[in-house]
């Protein structure tokens, strides 16, 4: 009785120890300026689309700014905003602009999210190059999404159903689709969720039946795997093959800008590099990487 | 003297650890999800559609996870099972020690492949077979999910039965054989039998790490959150959820607090396991 007691005891003790240092969790990471002669560091969390592009401008800025260090991670943009809300990265990438909640929700934390457009992207619709549907409208997609469309025959296409891919929803092109695609509705509890893009090329490779969306730039890689929807924005529009013209153009409807969020007014390191991704080098950048330039 | 005390301290500090920890981290998960309780209410979870990012109406229904959960692990264990307890009894009684040497190796090495790589496995291998054998429109279903979880849990499963099977005194098997029975008689009527609380030991273990495994799951189920018996189906497992949403989530926020509900659920469900495995332990007296 009295060892069991003494176990009880220090485990108590050991639990009071333990959530004294758990409850400053909260604390902010570090500010990104602290120190001038030192190394400066940045971190930028945020979104998978953009994270060849963000990690591109990464390295060109460390190359000309010399000192300063750049972390880039993806994961989605919403789990950018997070950070960023969280206080946990100095700029958020987004393929999304911030909700109202999180704004709200920013607000309390007395926090000032600021976005800045540095690129644009359009979103492909993909499917498997053996399908014979070449073009769609985007209410038709929209529908195929949700679940109104079952069959390839409703679109013209074989009578054989419909394998719906979409992305997991912490993807920022999962939530830009639903509102501006499939107008706010929810996507078909069917659709398989995969977790990131390249696994949805894979599935569309391998899937006659498959339908997906990917970023404009993954097109271009996947060419010979994948075949790209032409678009047409309503149904007695043009159909419009995705390309960085017509989406610069805004001919290609399916498109959105891209976003870096800071919180409140950038300055020092922050301000830096965000000035370097709209330099003219950096908009390069932009088009090297398959984005569309601002 | 009280160098004695200072050393048991110590030890019994050491030991102690382990109830420590599963303590905070029932504490953690406790205080993160309780909020959920009262805000939307417990009855929320009960429902049957898990949509956590919606324009229209926001719904956190546990229950298709739960069923995704539950059936690929009964799938996987349904090949585990069978596969490794006759694994298991090859390699400790039938196998010719060189045959043993080189079929360890082997276990070992597929215990080690990390479950990532597995997935990818799965994704580019394991799917796109399943979908041709079945007919198939897509390969990304519960039953190729479990058959990855099955290839992870075979060598633990192997592994611990073997060493229960082992450690069957040699005198049993000797009285059975004097007794006048065959070697396959003496394994299925007395080694098996006496091995079998190590055995469902084993098994339970196994179907601990099959329950917990998420990459692998994550990568090649699906992930359709619908309620669903067929093996042929796409489901979304409640570890799988956790992982995929978990980054996305602001603190605080009532998904956030859904995803602790899941992972209050998760933990239930292995420590009721853990119960249930000793209770089996102890029916069979094998519990020291």
């Amino acid at each position: 009785m009295k060892i069991i007691f003494r176990h009880f005891l220090f485990v108590l003790v050991c639990c009071a120890l333990t959530f004294t240092p758990a409850c400053k969790r909260h604390d902010k990471a570090g500010s990104a300026d602290s120190g001038q002669k030192s190394t400066r560091y940045l971190t930028i969390k945020g979104s998978d689309t953009m994270v060849h592009l963000v990690s591109t401008w990464a390295e060109k800025f460390m190359q000309t700014s010399k000192g300063s260090e750049v972390s880039v991670t993806g994961g989605g943009s919403g789990t950018g905003i997070a950070a960023l809300l969280n206080g946990t990265t100095d700029i958020c990438a987004a393929s999304r602009s911030i909700q109202e909640k999180e704004l709200n929700l920013a607000r309390q934390k007395g926090l000032n999210p600021l976005e800045v457009v540095v690129a644009r992207d359009g979103i492909a619709v993909v499917v498997n190059p053996e399908n014979p549907v070449s073009e769609l409208s985007v209410e038709q997609i929209g529908k195929i999404f949700s679940g109104a469309y079952k069959r390839w025959s409703d679109v013209g296409g074989t009578d054989e159903p419909i394998i719906v891919l979409s992305r997991e929803s912490s993807s920022g092109t999962f939530i830009f689709f639903q509102e501006h695609v499939l107008s706010k509705a929810d996507y078909t509890p069917n659709a398989r969720f995969l977790p990131g893009t390249s696994a949805v090329i894979q599935a569309i490779e391998t899937d006659k039946l498959a339908i997906g969306y990917v970023g404009l730039g993954f097109t271009v890689e996947a060419k010979d795997k994948v075949k790209a929807l032409q678009v047409k924005a309503d149904n007695s529009g043009m159909a419009i093959s995705p390309s960085e013209e017509t989406v610069k153009s805004g001919e290609y409807s399916i498109a959105r800008p891209l976003y870096l969020y800071t919180n409140g007014e950038p300055s020092g390191l922050v301000k830096e590099f965000i000035d370097f991704c709209l330099s003219t080098k950096g908009q390069e950048i932009v088009r090297e990487t398959g984005y569309v330039p601002q | 003297m009280w160098k004695d005390k200072a050393v048991h301290i110590l030890l019994a500090g050491f030991a102690s650890t382990s109830i420590l920890v599963v303590l905070l981290i029932f504490l953690f998960l406790g205080r993160e999800a309780a909020p959920f309780t009262l805000a939307p209410g417990l009855m929320e979870l009960f429902d049957s559609r898990w949509i956590p990012v919606s324009f229209q109406q926001e719904r956190f229904g546990i229950l298709s996870l739960v069923s995704g959960s539950a059936l690929v692990t009964c799938l996987a264990m349904v090949i585990t099972i069978p596969l490794s307890v006759i694994g298991a009894v090859y390699i400790a009684e039938i196998a010719h020690p060189t045959e043993r040497e080189a079929l360890k190796p082997f276990i070992e090495i597929l215990a080690s492949i990390p479950s990532v790589v597995l997935g990818f496995f799965g994704l580019l291998v394991l799917a796109p077979l399943v979908k041709e054998l079945f007919g198939l429109n897509t390969g990304l279903n519960a039953l190729t999910g479990a058959i990855l979880l099955a290839l992870m849990a075979i060598p633990t499963v192997i592994t611990i039965s073997e060493d229960a099977i082992n450690s069957v005194p040699e005198s049993y098997k000797a009285a059975s054989m004097a007794l006048g029975a065959s070697r396959l008689q003496t394994i299925w009527k007395v080694t098996v039998p006496a091995a079998l609380p190590g055995i469902i030991a084993a098994i339970m273990l196994g179907t601990g790490r099959v329950i917990g495994e998420t990459m692998a799951v994550l990568m090649v189920t699906g992930n359709s959150a619908v309620i669903s018996f067929s093996p042929l189906s796409s489901v979304r497992t409640m570890t799988a959820t956790i992982a995929a949403e978990m980054g996305e989530v602001p603190f605080g926020s009532v998904h956030y607090q859904a995803l602790f509900c899941i992972g209050v659920v998760l933990l239930l469900v292995t420590f009721s396991l853990n119960v249930l495995a000793q209770r089996v332990l102890k029916k069979y007296g094998m519990m020291q």
